[in-house]
């Protein structure tokens, strides 16, 4: 198992938004943290960086435990896509490319710009590398986000609603890149989403999130009418279609 | 994972090589500009004179020589360095408080030194200054009115960052405080201005005048080492402020501490800005314009634009600072007020042509 979280907590002022989370993901596999606004699936994926120092508790990545680690190293082993990316004026090669600034020294290598062309090329963004990211799509910034983050090299990659305020072809587009690095990549992804229908069709795994604590853990196939109302309050039908599970609210 | 398959990317090569170039560019333009500074003014010198007293350096008797080495190249050193290092605060404010409108002046770090001068004169009494414009107007001990200077605007900046510690260092905090604090030191310096005699007015309001001519050798070296080491500090921390500029989730995850980044960022911004106005007088517009004009020309990435701000910043500062020796020549006026004449009608027209 690539990323284990043991007994996380998280208390933002007296508030405990983390109560003891517990999960892993293997390498290859993709884990999607569902669960309603406010319930801590954003929370969890920034303590899993240490972007939020948990309370109480520990991750580990390989074997190694987080908080004993520098944020460079943890940079080198963890890349994060965050909900909220400022844009510069700056273009699509140079933010690839910032995603090697945990394995920079003092100058940028052959190797630091080969690692960015073949990520560029992965995305299919080699032909807008020059283009300005502040005049992009919100769909195309979302590529160019995760495409840094894959540049980072990380052996777990965390993303934060990664598909929200895209159209449905920005969604699927982005999820087939992210499915394909998981795999191709013997990656570790872990990701925040709340179109349970979508992320039936890409993730491996599924922990459902209510009240700080992990409430359910399943694959696609173990998820029941009664567990999503149970977390959502909202009742539902699961029909299957080319053997994928499709939820439909009654 | 492993990408290690792509190939040197030559078009991006090309276009870093077209910004690196438009910075070398800019920095023969300094040189060149600054020549024709040592040229011209009450004395007008010949460029070829020019080129050959500087090679048989300082020392010599003549009139060239004393006119020279004397008082245009420190003045013009001097300019160049506080331009430099003006645009480069500018600069790292703008970037650390995500704000475009940061500036050591917009954040009060001028006026609280404005303020701290004033104190000075109140307490250490008049006596001479080096202004062009006020043999008459004197400072007792300008040390004395420098310091004070110098500490009211680092205490400013400190004040800043107290409480931006306590608030968690978020641009929104740090911004708003300077504003207060910009709003207090003008009110104490209208204070002081309309308690004391007429004379003090003068010497206060001269003061504030910022003016390149004010500083020796000394002051060079004091003003230049430290905005040398805080430029080293910018340089050495780009990606760190690349990263930032992604936002503030985004730099975590990249590995830097944002908050301490934040602090330390502004620390060497505020130094740089309290040095300079404590021995040059208020110098507004560099440092909130050179950004602006470099983010239009090379971009918002800290590689090159530190640098390229910088070179901006000496060549405004120097370009203003030959214009207002020689506008109403042989009368030389302050170069703060060419700076705020040259820099507004220049960021009216950045703002109305948008991006």
């Amino acid at each position: 198992m690539i990323l284990r979280v043991n007994d996380v907590h998280f208390d933002y002022k007296s508030r405990k938004v983390l109560n003891g989370v517990e999960l892993g993901v293997n390498q290859g596999e993709i884990l999607a943290i569902m669960g309603p606004n406010g319930v801590g699936k954003s929370t969890l994926l920034k303590c899993m960086d240490m972007i939020l120092k948990p309370t109480a508790g520990s991750v580990f990545v390989n074997d190694s435990d987080l908080a004993a680690l520098s944020n460079q190293e943890i940079a080198q082993k963890i890349g994060y896509v965050s909900q909220r990316n400022d844009v510069s004026r700056t273009t699509v090669f140079d933010a690839v490319l910032l995603g090697r600034k945990p394995h920079i020294g003092l100058t940028i290598s052959e190797k630091d710009y080969q690692i960015v062309d073949a990520a560029l090329k992965r995305f299919e963004l080699e032909d807008m590398q020059l283009r300005r990211i502040d005049e992009m799509s919100g769909g195309e910034l979302q590529k160019v986000c995760i495409c840094r983050a894959i540049a980072q090299e990380p052996s777990v990659l965390l993303l934060d609603e990664p598909t929200s305020s895209l159209d449905l072809h920005n969604q699927l587009e982005i999820l087939k890149i992210i499915k394909n690095v998981t795999v191709g990549h013997n990656t570790a992804t872990v990701l925040t989403m709340h179109d349970l229908n979508l992320a039936l069709r890409f993730a491996d795994k599924f922990v459902f999130m209510k009240d700080g604590i992990i409430h359910d853990a399943c694959d696609a196939n173990g998820i029941t009418p009664e567990m999503i109302e149970n977390i959502y309050g909202v009742k539902v039908h699961i029909e299957y279609f080319k053997g994928i599970p499709y939820i439909i609210p009654i | 994972m492993h990408l290690e398959d792509g190939t040197k990317p030559t078009a991006y090569r090309k276009y870093v090589a077209q910004k690196i170039g438009l910075i070398i560019g800019l920095f023969i333009l300094l040189i060149l500009f600054a020549l024709f500074a040592v040229s011209v003014g009450s004395v007008s010198i010949p460029i070829p004179d020019v080129i050959l007293t500087l090679l048989s350096g300082p020392g010599g008797t003549g009139l060239f020589d004393r006119v020279i080495w004397n008082i245009r190249i420190p003045q013009i050193i001097t300019a160049i360095i506080a331009g430099a290092g003006l645009a480069v605060a500018g600069v790292a404010m703008q970037s650390v408080l995500k704000n475009p409108l940061a500036s050591p002046y917009t954040l009060g770090l001028s006026n609280a030194a404005a303020f701290g001068a004033a104190v000075g004169i109140l307490l250490f009494g008049l006596g001479t200054t080096g202004n062009n414009m006020a043999d008459a107007i004197s400072v007792e001990n300008p040390y004395l009115v420098t310091i004070c200077a110098f500490i009211f605007s680092m205490a400013a900046s400190g004040i800043i960052l107290i409480v931006a510690k306590i608030r968690s260092a978020t641009p929104e905090v740090m911004v708003l405080a300077g504003v207060a604090l910009n709003s207090l030191a003008v009110a104490g310096l209208a204070a002081i201005q309309y308690f004391v005699d007429e004379t003090k007015v003068a010497a206060i309001v001269f003061w504030q005048f910022g003016d390149a001519a004010r500083a020796g050798w000394t002051e060079i070296a004091i003003i230049g080492g430290i905005v040398l080491i805080c430029f080293i500090y910018f340089i050495w921390k780009r990606w760190d402020f690349n990263a930032m500029d992604a936002g503030d989730e985004t730099a975590k995850s990249l590995g830097v501490h944002v908050s301490r980044l934040r602090l330390t960022g502004m620390v060497a911004a505020s130094l740089i800005s309290a040095v300079v106005v404590s021995f040059l007088g208020v110098i507004g517009f560099v440092g909130l314009v050179c950004p602006h004009i470099m983010r239009r020309l090379i971009g918002d990435d800290q590689r090159y634009l530190i640098g390229g701000t910088a070179v901006c910043g000496a060549l405004l500062l120097l370009v203003s600072d030959t214009v207002a020796r020689t506008m109403i020549s042989p009368h030389v006026l302050p170069v703060a007020i060419i700076t705020s004449f040259l820099g507004a009608p220049i960021f009216l027209y950045l703002i109305v042509r948008g991006k």
